[in-house]
């Protein structure tokens, strides 16, 4: 079967525990590995704060997967997410590679994205 | 609104101009303001991957506003800015980036 690279990252409900969102993911998992595709990688970013408020929610649960699977495994997915109201938004992209987990570092960095400062060029101008 | 007054025609009229000014005197005597040609960031050896992951990255390509700055001001290459533009959207979906900065 046609298998391809996705990269999945759904954001969860602030309010739920984060042993909640394990299950959530092992569910998640097994769906994928239902339809014959398997997760590579699971990653949890931990409670982040949101750019904006979704659903009256300030906060979220982060979670990455990287999942080889046939299309169907993605439908199925994306189906079982759509009912979830434990997950305020999902995002699956398709890949030609993974990437190795360098940016990590960065991305916990600007883990406070609400207040972004523009460096650089961007000062310049006032857009 | 301020993005039609800032974009207006005064200030890319004169940027023209400075351009034609520049071209007219190439032989002849050095112009003040003259600016050294930038390079697109994402081009060449040891450039950083565009990913929507990266909010760190892509923060250095949104305005104070939250607005996406045009490459003519970052000289990020078109085919880079594109892939730029689209992993902003999808940072902002993703609530990792604002979609407006108030």
């Amino acid at each position: 079967m046609d298998m391809a690279l996705y990269e999945h990252l759904l954001i969860a409900r602030q309010d739920i525990s984060a042993q909640a969102v394990d299950a959530l993911a092992t569910h998640l998992k097994t769906i994928v590995e239902g339809e014959g595709g398997k997760v590579e990688k699971q990653e949890y970013w931990g409670l982040r704060s949101l750019a904006y408020r979704i659903k009256k929610n300030r906060k979220g649960h982060y979670v990455l997967l990287n999942i080889n699977a046939p299309s169907k495994a993605v439908v199925e997915l994306e189906r079982q997410l759509k009912i979830n109201e434990d997950v305020l938004r999902f995002l699956t992209v398709k890949v030609e590679a993974f990437e190795v987990s360098s940016n990590k570092a960065r991305r916990d960095d600007a883990a406070g994205v609400a207040v972004a400062k523009p460096e650089g060029v961007a000062e310049e101008i006032a857009l | 609104m301020s993005y039609g007054g800032h974009g207006g025609g005064g200030g890319r009229g004169g940027d023209r101009g400075e351009r034609g000014d520049r071209e007219g005197g190439a032989g002849g005597q050095r112009r003040p303001f003259f600016r050294r040609k930038k390079t697109c960031p994402f081009s060449g050896a040891g450039a950083p991957k565009i990913d929507y992951k990266d909010v760190k990255l892509l923060q250095r390509f949104i305005s104070e506003r939250g607005k996406i700055v045009p490459s003519r001001i970052t000289a990020v290459s078109t085919k880079k800015q594109r892939l730029l533009a689209n992993a902003i959207k999808r940072a902002r979906f993703m609530a990792l980036l604002p979609y407006v900065l108030e």
